[in-house]
């Protein structure tokens, strides 16, 4: 019964959908506050309904109700409590279910947070969201209803993927979909600006906080998703260019370049219709990546075509959405009014190029990505877009995007002093060039690129503290005075000078890696040594073991630094019993900021195993980086003048004094 | 998580789960087994999702390497070997496609994007250059905007 009334609860999200698409739109029209007062409930109502249509599914899969037959596809009466609640989104059907909930948690957290937005544009940008929302329960109803049951109901389940038998389940997608779906308040943002006609600088204060939310929780997923790739899949790897991860990419380099275009134009009113565009632009790439996950387009053309329905819903539902933003974008853009003017070298002008080359980088990503797909559907024939592609054209149209980022901070709006920025970046510079190159002998070997690379990754977080520093006017005046004015810096200063860092931090982590890693791979008897990354791994031999629903091979290893047992870990051949299916349990082990990494392989005849260690020095950086670009992205969003939802205040009475002092 | 799916999808596809490279696949010499890993990483696995046959444990992938270093061994040059690959497999087998009639847009999108990007800025840059900027706001506008920006003066 309680499945039917989630059931039930969905069609009446549809309803509401519905009703909120049209009535707030008229109101706004009219200026009907009563009207428009519909969007503010009616989008609390409609996120309540889906959450409790969620509810009702995660109870399902947490009782292990098989008379459900999204439960029984995916879960197993023996599978740990967390993985299900995990496994709601770790199938089809859950996984639009929680993109749902959380697009419609957006639209109440607008409704919540946007007291202070003009009650026009509030209530169009809830009926847009009410829009996309309409949509998908749409697409979830027809064709990918959780809430189908099975009669007889089976006695057991078919259980949950393996490899998705992982914390990583109950985190990533979470976080991904926070960030890709978080976009859509931009989008409707947008699309309701253009409804009205009228885009000015307050817009982008009121965009900003959204797009920075939902850019940190999507670089938070994508680096979680990169960190559960490397663990379980095996192989060491971290980023494949996959499909499936580019998805998630362009979004989030399509993201990064709305933050920083709204930035120029909150500040100077300049790039006012690109931002638009650019907006539109970052969440029609997350509904493309929505159609190439979850279509099965990837997989083949041909299974595509064989079961078209799911595909060619979403494929509607991208075309009006895209199709009609970009129309309406193009009938309402040359109404806009022309921002501030700025000089080439200006901090206008960086941000510039800074979008440029996002842009650019993201449209070879999308390039890469659906050449292979166009190509064939158009010609028949098949060709590959991999890795050594993407890393070629990416890396190559990255590079001076690094070599600018320090810079941008330090240009003043509207006309720079590039010399100026010069003389203050050239010490950073040096240095960062000489802890390269002492770096690279310190790890000795390599290509010279590498110096190059890592060169670039400490020019980013030198130059990220030197800007902070020169805003200070540390050593120029007494230290309590450089203390007040670092003090009394916006926190938006400080997220920057964090995200720019951060990035820092994983270009280093990716060129460390890259250059450095050792892989070996042996076969190894129980009692013997090897070495690797100046370690000692001592194979103690195999055991069987077995976990609530598989058994496994695991291997014993003891790790010894010049001849003192440092640590020691498992490493695993995994069999989940329900699907016959094995995985790879790597031993990993973290020393500082590298780790070593051990993976079995298959037992030889004479009683060995085959054993492949990675020594990846420095690999926590890139997570690590990310973490702190996303962290940056948090602080940002404390800053006083975005804070989401804060009151309006009246003029202060009085600034702090060390608001007053002048930090340039 | 998809490419998690379907990675586990191809997994299950797979006989027996194997190892990518093994001990007995590996040149005696360094130099060229450094050759065969890096011309491993540009040639697809064809049964697998998107995996390189240096990253994948299928049967044909080891074939494949295995191939590989037999003609590395015979004396090819890198370029040979792709040819070799590529006459018995298609291009579909080729991680990074060559430049061709059919991939002329694929390799030109990063320049073309670039060029058309730089283009449309120096043309709005020149159409925009003497005109009146700066939307029109009502006095009541103009006093909560200021309001607003009051506080970050210092910046």
């Amino acid at each position: 019964m309680i499945i039917e009334i989630g059931h039930y609860a969905l069609v009446l999200a549809l309803a509401t959908a519905l009703i909120l698409s049209i009535v707030p739109v008229i109101g706004a029209r009219r200026h009907d506050r009563a009207m428009m007062d519909v969007a503010t409930i009616g989008s609390l109502a409609m996120f309540s309904l889906v959450a409790f249509a969620f509810g009702v599914l995660t109870y399902a899969h947490v009782v292990s109700d098989f008379s459900v037959e999204n439960v029984w596809e995916n879960s197993h009466s023996l599978v740990p409590l967390i993985y299900k609640y995990s496994g709601v989104w770790g199938n089809h059907e859950g996984s639009m279910m929680l993109w749902l909930l959380i697009l419609t948690l957006f639209s109440a957290l607008v409704a919540v947070f946007g007291r202070n937005l003009p009650e026009t544009l509030k209530a169009n940008v809830l009926a847009v969201q009410a829009w996309i929302s309409v949509a998908f329960t749409l697409f979830i109803l027809l064709t990918s209803n959780p809430f189908l049951r099975l009669d007889p109901a089976p006695a057991e389940g078919r259980d949950l993927n393996p490899v998705l038998q992982d914390i990583g389940l109950a985190i990533h997608p979470p976080l991904l979909y926070l960030g890709y779906v978080g976009f859509s308040v931009c989008f409707s943002f947008a699309v309701a600006a253009l409804l009205e006609g009228r885009i000015d600088a307050a817009w982008a204060r009121w965009v900003r906080p959204w797009t920075l939310a939902a850019w940190t929780f999507l670089t938070l997923g994508i680096a979680m998703g990169s960190y559960w790739a490397y663990y379980e899949l095996g192989w060491g790897g971290w980023w494949f260019w996959d499909p499936v991860e580019n998805a998630s990419f362009m979004p989030w380099l399509a993201g990064t370049a709305l933050l920083h275009s709204a930035l120029v134009m909150e500040k100077r009113e300049a790039l006012k219709i690109w931002t638009v565009l650019l907006a539109i632009l970052t969440f029609s790439l997350s509904l493309m990546g929505t159609f190439l996950v979850r279509s099965g387009v990837l997989t083949s053309v041909h299974a595509f075509a064989s079961d078209p329905t799911r595909g060619v819903f979403i494929l509607c539902i991208l075309l009006i959405f895209i199709g009609g933003a970009l129309s309406l974008f193009a009938f309402r853009a040359p109404r806009l009014a022309a921002g501030g003017l700025f000089a080439p070298i200006s901090r206008e002008g960086a941000l510039v190029v800074n979008n440029l080359i996002l842009t650019v980088a993201c449209g070879t990503v999308l390039t890469g990505t659906l050449y292979p797909l166009l190509l064939e559907t158009l010609t028949g024939d098949k060709i590959s877009v991999g890795p050594p592609f993407f890393n070629l054209t990416f890396g190559l149209l990255m590079a001076p995007l690094i070599v600018i980022v320090p810079f941008g901070p330090m240009l003043s709006w509207k006309r720079g002093d590039l010399l100026g920025a010069l003389q203050r970046l050239y010490v950073v510079a040096a240095l960062a060039f000489l802890a390269a190159v002492v770096f690279f002998y310190v790890q000795h070997g390599g290509p010279v690129l590498s110096v190059l690379g890592l060169a670039a990754g400490l020019f980013l977080i030198l130059g990220a503290i030197a800007d902070l520093w020169y805003r200070a006017g540390i050593g120029k005046v007494s230290a309590s005075v450089a203390w007040r004015r670092l003090s009394g810096l916006p926190r938006s200063a400080f997220g920057t000078a964090l995200a720019h860092a951060g990035l820092g931090v994983t270009v280093l982590g990716i060129v460390a890696v890259t250059t450095f890693q050792s892989e070996y791979v042996i076969e190894m008897k129980p009692g013997e040594v090897t070495e690797a990354g100046g370690y000692s791994l001592h194979f103690d031999g195999m055991q069987p073991a077995t976990g609530p629903n598989y058994t496994e091979e695991r291997g014993h290893f003891t790790i010894r630094r010049a001849g003192i047992a440092v640590a020691d870990t498992w490493s695993a051949k995994r069999l989940y019993t329900a699907r016959q299916m094995p995985t790879t349990e790597a031993g990993i082990l973290t020393f500082g900021l590298s780790q070593l990494y051990v993976s079995l392989g298959d037992a030889t005849k004479d009683g060995g195993i085959v054993v492949r260690i990675w020594w990846k020095p420095f690999i926590l950086c890139i997570w690590g980086g990310t973490v702190i670009m996303a962290f940056g992205g948090l602080v940002s969003l404390t800053d006083r003048r975005l804070r989401v939802g804060a009151p309006r205040r009246k003029a202060k009475v009085a600034k702090p004094a060390a608001a007053m002092e002048p930090a340039e | 998580m998809m490419r998690r799916l379907l990675l586990a999808f191809a997994l299950l596809l797979m006989a027996a789960p194997a190892f990518a490279v093994n001990p007995d696949e590996v040149l005696a010499d360094p130099a060229l087994e450094a050759r065969a890993r890096a011309l491993s990483a540009e040639l697809r696995c064809m049964v697998c999702q998107n995996q390189s046959i240096d990253d994948s444990n299928a049967d044909l992938a080891k074939d494949l390497r295995l191939l590989v270093r037999e003609r590395i061994a015979d004396g090819d040059s890198d370029e040979a070997v792709l040819n070799y690959i590529v006459s018995r497999y298609g291009e579909f087998v080729l991680l990074k496609p060559r430049v061709g009639m059919k991939t002329v847009l694929l390799w030109g999108a990063p320049v073309l994007l670039v060029i058309a990007g730089g283009l449309s800025l120096l043309v709005f840059a020149r159409k925009r250059a003497g005109k009146p900027t700066g939307s029109k706001l009502t006095a009541d506008e103009q006093a909560k905007l200021s309001e607003l920006l009051g506080e970050d003066r210092i910046v």
